[in-house]
């Protein structure tokens, strides 16, 4: 696929390296040769330097063939026109823009084909923030991942050696809490991805995936949990829009605190948020937090754009009594670092992006694309469209579909209803299929699974 | 330094161009001209080798990182010279010594063209091809072939890529996967190539020498089937063929490849490499012409003025055909054409030198000191192509010539030492490094006259003037050591 990225700051070039190594002719524009060098070096990609909206420089970036355009650079009206652009002179057929001004955004027959001619709108504040407010409503998850617009749920759970699930098979789970309709899809143990066949035992440290309906997740996720205490006291690190969108929403339920080190930024904010208690001051400061009873917050969450400001303000609040703590890390080689050692949750923000433009890379009818632990395995949502005859999975068993191997069918949703996956359940048209897919290898074998043969049309 | 992936890569390379040898294998076996059996030897030997280095590693999966990719590319090339020469070496017909058969593959595959063998037209017909193909290959660059069809390199493409590439600026890709770029060069290369063939066959040459010489043409190489080169064929329409496609092969190849997918010759005129590359050959043409008239006494105006036209692109643009014995023209004349191909080509073509981009470069540079002078607070920027140049290039340019000239004169010093003379010494080291071919004094003809020690020294700098002295001169770095 031909791919044209506008932009190469934290978000274009984590989508280039993940895109790069997919089979995919990336071309990446910048006004920043600086940037471009960077990824230039280090991946098989072309980079640009101009402006990403010019005619002439998305001519030169091969607009003309390009299938897919994201416009991701800090502006939002550059990214707007590039789109504009790309549809009136170059008649690109996919045009993703990232769009943050929320001006622009609640007023939805601006993007409309006639209007501005933008495919998918992303938000990448938006939907960290989402990420980051499901993590907190399950205080002992790790990962939360919605499918079928929230009709079914995924959360990453470690196990614990004095938790109630070491040692037990995973086909024992289920039996554990019979009322409840759900499993574990795939785990993670010391980074490799494990599809379990229900006799696999858990350890120790293993990252559990267990996949249901909402509701049954949620009251599985919290009866593993070790103390009763509600969540009750947050505090924010960092006013910036992440910061904001969260307060903003979380003002309503929990008591929280944002601490904003330049202090125009926290009059601003002290303006906007009704109920939340606004800081003037440096997160990294142990005086300051000791002040603000850091020793009695249920969870810290570090969200500067400063990865290292994140970690270290994170990793005090720790020290100094925070129950759980999370931190907002940019660079992927930080993650594995900290995550669960000196930190509870890393949260890593083009985690949150990337899925929803795999969704729109891969081929056949995929709804939603999750990357689990940095993209080492996918959760895929796809549609099975045709019949009997054009698809290689409608009207058969879960056990007679061709799957690749190290990979699992983990649920299906049919209208309304979340079907868990078993041996003999029938796949019917129209029906949402969740996949485990432990190695990305084997995602283009996915896609063929659910292509239409050539009948169908 | 990780030498399993280094090994691994070598081993894949030696075995791609083992394969080379089928050609040349095919027409000994045709045309049974006694060196089948060197030839035979030679591919076992070189694919045996091959795969001594890749089955202990074959499993390794490491990306190359950036060291590794200078290392692969001077031991690859180091050791294409020995491997190319296997078969001179064993040709009972050639009878070279080993140090004369690493000289002749190394001047082919660095597209020098500079020879040691003597009484060419008598060779059997498979050897003579295969000096031709060496040239061929070590055009556009063997590694870039790889990288084109060997998908198994992966990432580590472009290292080698950048490694291997002439020019300033070797991050400028064609398209945005490094095996594309490296096909879409290859493509045109292959197309130049068999249109030159077939130009060359339809203007009377005879099948053989019009696919061997279309081969030194495009990679301005400059071997010949003849011991006259293109003089042999006394048809001026050759010569014209011959001119033309020295200077569409000294083109840097990404504008043919922009040229080819917009369908218009806009690139070409809106370059301006391409520009000064023209005028460059024009006025070196042009005095050719002038000062001959004036002192020479050519009979046939025409010939004259061919002949000028047709020595002056053929060394300027470093490929080094004669049509006649220019060394003895007024001593001006072989001087000038000599420092032309200082200049070379076009950065990104198949010609060596300086290259044009670099000359334009220190040239602007030179300008703008001298603008500075007279406006000592106005900022003046450097500009190719109508767009500003990164300060970073223009101080590679400036060390790159720095270093360029260092070497050369070491070495000249150092051939000067095993007892060459001035004259052969200079022009020998120029015609070496700049890929040239041939030079004056005792080499004018041919380098059989000197010496074992100064062949070697020739041969280093034929390597230099390929791989553009940087990559080799990295690995004598301590800092590329040191872990």
């Amino acid at each position: 696929m031909k791919i044209i990225i506008l932009g190469a700051g934290q978000v274009g070039s984590s989508v280039a390296a993940t895109l790069v190594g997919e089979d995919n002719d990336i071309t990446v524009v910048d006004t920043n040769p600086k940037c471009l060098t960077n990824l230039n070096e280090r991946y098989d990609l072309q980079t640009i330097v101009g402006v990403a909206s010019h005619p002439s420089v998305l001519e030169q970036a091969g607009a003309k063939d390009a299938d897919m355009i994201l416009a991701v650079t800090n502006s939002d009206e550059i990214n707007m026109i590039a789109c504009q652009v790309a549809y009136t002179l170059f008649h690109t057929p996919t045009k993703i823009a990232r769009v943050r001004n929320t001006e622009y955004l609640s007023k939805p027959a601006l993007f409309a084909q006639e209007a501005l001619p933008i495919d998918v709108l992303i938000s990448p504040e938006q939907l960290v923030t989402e990420h980051i407010e499901r993590l907190i409503k399950y205080p002992r998850a790790l990962q939360v991942l919605d499918f079928a617009d929230g009709k079914v749920q995924m959360v990453a759970v470690r196990a614990n050696y004095s938790g109630p699930l070491v040692g037990h098979r995973t086909g024992d789970v289920g039996r554990y809490l019979p009322e409840l309709d759900c499993r574990i899809a795939i785990l993670f143990r010391q980074n490799k991805a494990i599809i379990p066949d229900g006799e696999t035992v858990i350890e120790p440290d293993d990252e559990l995936f267990f996949i249901g309906a909402p509701k049954h997740v949620r009251t599985l996720v919290h009866s593993l949990r070790s103390t009763k205490r509600e969540v009750k006291r947050i505090m924010l690190a960092g006013g910036g829009n992440i910061g904001m969108r969260l307060a903003m929403k979380l003002e309503r339920h929990y008591q929280v605190k944002l601490i904003e080190i330049d202090f125009e930024r926290a009059q601003y904010a002290a303006e906007q948020l009704k109920n939340t208690i606004v800081l003037h001051g440096d997160a990294t400061n142990e005086e300051l937090l000791r002040e603000e009873n850091i020793d009695d917050t249920d969870i810290f969450c570090a969200l500067t754009h400063a990865d290292e400001a994140n970690i270290i303000s994170s990793m005090l609040a720790k020290r100094l009594g925070a129950r759980k703590v999370m931190a907002l890390i940019n660079r992927a080689g930080y993650v594995d670092l900290v995550q669960s050692n000196v930190i509870d949750i890393a949260i890593s923000p083009q985690q949150a992006t990337i899925g929803t433009l795999l969704a729109h890379i891969r081929k056949g009818d995929v709804v939603a694309v999750h990357s689990l632990r940095r993209g080492a395995a996918e959760a895929i949502e796809a549609i099975a469209h045709g019949h009997k005859d054009s698809s290689k999975v409608i009207g058969r068993m879960i056990e007679e579909v061709d799957l690749p191997p190290g990979t699992s069918i983990g649920a299906l949703v049919r209208g309304d209803k979340v079907l868990l996956a078993h041996h003999d359940t029938v796949i019917e048209a129209e029906d949402h299929v969740i996949l485990l897919v432990a190695d990305k290898k084997q995602v283009p074998e996915i896609e063929r699974l659910f292509q239409v043969g050539i009948t169908f049309l | 330094m990780q030498y399993a992936v280094v090994q691994r890569i070598l081993g894949i390379l030696l075995g791609l161009f083992s394969l080379t040898l089928l050609p040349p294998i095919t027409i000994a076996w045709w045309s049974n001209d006694h060196s089948l059996q060197s030839f035979l030897t030679a591919f076992s030997i070189i694919i045996a080798t091959g795969l001594f280095l890749w089955l202990p590693v074959r499993n390794v999966r490491n990306d190359l990182k950036l060291r590794d990719g200078f290392v692969v590319v001077v031991l690859f090339w180091v050791g294409l010279g020995f491997t190319g020469a296997i078969p001179f070496v064993l040709s009972e017909t050639l009878n070279l010594s080993f140090t004369d058969a690493v000289f002749e593959s190394m001047s082919g595959l660095t597209t020098t063209g500079a020879t040691i063998i003597t009484g060419i037209d008598s060779l059997p017909k498979s050897i003579l091809f295969y000096r031709q193909e060496l040239q061929w290959l070590g055009g556009m660059g063997i590694i870039v072939l790889a990288v084109a069809i060997l998908p198994i390199l992966g990432i580590g493409g472009m290292q080698l890529y950048r490694a291997e590439t002439p020019g300033p600026m070797k991050d400028s890709k064609l398209t945005p996967r490094i095996t594309e770029t490296a096909k879409a060069l290859w493509y045109i290369y292959l197309g130049l190539t068999v249109s030159c063939c077939l130009s060359y066959w339809l203007a009377g040459m005879t099948f053989f020498d019009a696919i061997s010489h279309s081969f030194s043409t495009v990679s301005i190489g400059g071997f010949s089937t003849h011991d006259a080169s293109m003089g042999y064929f006394n048809s001026k329409l050759i010569d014209t063929i011959a001119i033309v496609f020295m200077l569409i092969s000294g083109i840097n190849f990404s504008l043919h490849f922009f040229a080819w997918r917009n369908n218009s010759t806009q690139p070409y005129w809106q370059d301006t490499e391409f520009k000064a590359y023209l005028s460059i050959l024009g006025v070196v043409c042009l005095i050719c012409c002038i000062y001959l008239t004036l002192t020479s006494d050519y009979a046939d105006m025409s010939t004259m003025i061919m002949d000028a036209i047709f020595q002056s692109i053929s060394i300027a643009t470093t490929t080094g055909f004669t049509t006649t014995q220019y060394q003895n023209w007024p001593n001006f004349l072989p001087v000038l054409l000599l420092f032309a191909s200082f200049i070379g080509a076009c950065a990104g073509s198949t010609g060596g030198g300086l290259k044009i981009v670099r000359i334009l470069l220190l040239f602007k540079q030179g300008i703008r000191e001298i603008k500075r002078l007279i406006h000592p607070h106005a900022i003046f920027v450097i500009k190719i192509n109508n767009k500003p140049l990164q300060e970073r290039v223009i101080n590679a340019v400036w060390g790159f010539f720095a270093a360029y000239i260092g070497v050369f004169i070491f070495l000249q010093l150092l051939l000067m030492a095993t007892g060459l003379d001035t004259v052969t010494a200079f022009t020998a080291m120029a015609a070496c490094m700049n890929n040239l071919g041939p030079g004056l004094g005792d080499v004018s003809a041919h380098y059989n006259n000197i010496n074992d020690a100064a062949k070697w020294i020739l041969c280093l700098a034929m390597l230099m003037g390929r791989l553009e002295i940087f990559t080799l001169l990295v690995l004598f770095s301590p800092v590329f050591w040191r872990k």
